[in-house]
């Protein structure tokens, strides 16, 4: 493989992973590389970075797919030296409509009309909303179920900030989602908040957590079904 | 009827099919639909053991011998309620309804239950055809299909008034249980279709009808059991959530029992095998055997007992479905009695945290 630029392309390819490793699955909070549905990657001759994504269905839902492909081509579109970015999401019922649209900065709702697929009549910013709310709650009981185990009492956890919180790779998510809700999320900003910011009390705190696991479990769910229909459909 | 360590447990399979999906079926011009959803129902069959895998041919259209011998013979179960859905965009007589599954029904009375289903979207020509399904079936309960696409519309809400006007006829006629499918497949766009706000509204609305969340709101598993735990008249299905993940993922299956077990409780939950993407046989012999895995993971879930899994496999829907059950299967007065008024003390307050 050659390239235009002067990168050397073994380094830009490594790039463009490196891209699509910050576009998620918003459903499972987890990176479209790491859930294994980038099904190619490469850069041709004339400096193009060709990204085929895959699903887990041909049924999965349009909005989180249009979401993901819009995702990537934004994010491999800062990486230095291509000459242009190709993004097409493969084996899915909506791909002509989702891949067109995006190839045409449609957006999702005009990419929709008049497609097979049908029409969308919002676009998906809201959506978009709520499953980062959603990672706020499933990342909160990833963080905050060691500490209980470990002894933390419930007072402690309420009086606690992030930055009091060992560090960790769950942590460093929490506070990326927390930085997407507009959240605090620095070293002195509140451990345990709601999904618009708000503290938490004591009396409040069970219940909260209670919930922030369901949201977790909800996530597991959701990421094993997912992972064994991808096993299955592209025999991985 | 199963019967293991001297405990006997009757088997009411709430939820499977006896679908048509082979290619003489598909809708000229919408045969990558047909094949697509039927390919993506083949993946979800390979989530269970391997000696039950099916090549895509068969699985596409089993026979009645087959349907037959795995549902009762091999798989334990005494009474199987066929949940109808129609899907005619895509088959052209339809992926298995009433009249199909009505077809097994009349034939065997004493294996099944048949559910029908209306779609408040075809007016009063459909509503027609509800009460003529259900006058000749009798059917105690239906499947409704919310997100299934009828010509312009993508899905439809519970609380639609068209809808509500099928429920009240519904409940005229008889039906008791709702079934109402929120879980993974077909094409939500932008319109939210794994929703249950929905059922907790007609719920409320409709004290004397049940209502069923077939796949436990799947992948939104959390507001399901937050809604669930507010509403008496709402339950679980487990189809998808036994044969899903019990075998693929065995810990993710022991934290959502966990979880249904802590919001929604034993007495309202409902075992379902979806057959035919997964056989009853596995699923009712690994719930009979199923615990918590070792480990302080699952230390604040309620314990599921003999009793429960009773209930859970055949007692609670044979309750919903007027199913009698032999003496020697039911369980004592006192274990019956509704569990856990604590727990749901414990979420009275659902504004907080709710995403």
């Amino acid at each position: 493989m050659t390239v235009t630029s002067d990168t050397p392309p073994t380094t830009q390819v490594g790039g463009v992973w490196e891209a699509l490793r910050t576009v998620r699955d918003p459903e499972l909070d987890a990176d479209v590389v790491s859930l294994d549905f980038v099904a190619s990657c490469s850069i041709s001759d004339d400096g193009v970075a060709h990204v085929r994504l895959r699903l887990p269905t041909y049924f999965c839902a349009p909005n989180f797919a249009f979401l993901m492909v819009a995702d990537a081509w934004d994010a491999v579109s800062q990486v230095p030296g291509l000459q242009d970015v190709d993004v097409e999401l493969i084996d899915h019922f909506a791909s002509d409509a989702i891949n067109a649209g995006v190839a045409a900065r449609a957006g999702f709702v005009t990419s929709m009309a008049g497609s097979e697929v049908g029409e969308a009549v919002s676009e998906l910013d809201g959506l978009r909303r709520n499953f980062t709310e959603r990672a706020l709650m499933a990342g909160t009981d990833l963080v905050v179920r060691p500490l209980m185990a470990a002894g933390a009492t419930p007072e402690q956890v309420v009086a606690m900030t992030l930055g009091e919180v060992p560090a960790s790779a769950d942590l460093r998510r929490l506070r990326e989602r927390r930085r997407e809700l507009d959240i605090p999320a620095d070293d002195d900003a509140p451990l345990v908040v709601d999904p618009v910011g708000r503290t938490v009390g004591l009396e409040a705190l069970p219940l909260h957590l209670r919930k922030a696991r369901s949201y977790q479990v909800g996530v597991d769910a959701n990421t094993s079904i997912c992972r064994g229909q991808l096993a299955a459909r592209y025999g991985l | 009827m199963y019967e293991k360590d001297g405990e006997k447990y009757f088997i009411v399979d709430s939820h499977m099919h006896y679908w048509d999906a082979s290619p003489e079926n598909w809708v000229e011009g919408a045969e990558q639909y047909a094949k697509g959803w039927i390919e993506c129902f083949h993946a979800y069959q390979g989530l269970g053991p391997a000696e039950t895998h099916q090549p895509i041919e068969e699985f596409q259209k089993v026979s009645e011998e087959q349907l037959m011998r795995e549902e009762f013979e091999e798989g334990h179960v005494d009474v199987a309620i066929f949940q109808s859905t129609y899907l005619r965009e895509w088959y052209k007589n339809g992926f298995n309804t009433t009249e199909q599954n009505g077809a097994l029904f009349r034939k065997y009375p004493d294996k099944f239950r048949v559910n029908s289903r209306f779609d408040p979207r075809d007016g009063d020509a459909g509503m027609r055809e509800f009460e003529k399904n259900v006058e000749e079936y009798r059917p105690l309960g239906v499947k409704l299909y919310t997100a299934e696409w009828n010509g312009e519309s993508r899905g439809y809400k519970l609380t639609d008034p068209e809808c509500y006007r099928f429920l009240e006829r519904a409940q005229e006629l008889g039906i008791r249980n709702i079934h109402v499918h929120k879980g993974p497949t077909i094409w939500p766009l932008d319109k939210d279709a794994f929703d249950v706000s929905d059922v907790d509204h007609a719920a409320t609305d409709f004290q004397g009808l049940n209502f069923i969340v077939e796949h436990v709101g799947l992948p939104r598993i959390e507001d399901f059991c937050f809604m669930a735990t507010q509403e008496p008249n709402v339950y679980a299905g487990l189809s998808v959530v036994t044969g899903g993940l019990m075998h693929a993922r065995p810990r993710f299956h022991a934290k959502v029992m966990g979880e249904l077990l802590f919001w929604v409780g034993e007495d309202k939950m409902l075992f379902g095998s979806d057959y035919n993407i997964w056989t009853p046989k596995w699923q009712v012999e690994g719930l009979v055997d199923w615990d918590f895995p070792e480990g302080h993971d699952y230390d604040d879930y309620p314990r599921l007992g003999t009793d429960g899994k009773k209930k859970i496999l055949g007692l609670n829907a044979a309750k919903l479905y007027d199913i009698e059950v032999p003496a020697e299967c039911q369980i004592s007065a006192e274990s019956s009695a509704p569990a856990s008024p604590d727990d749901a003390e414990l979420v009275d307050d659902r504004a907080v945290s709710q995403a």
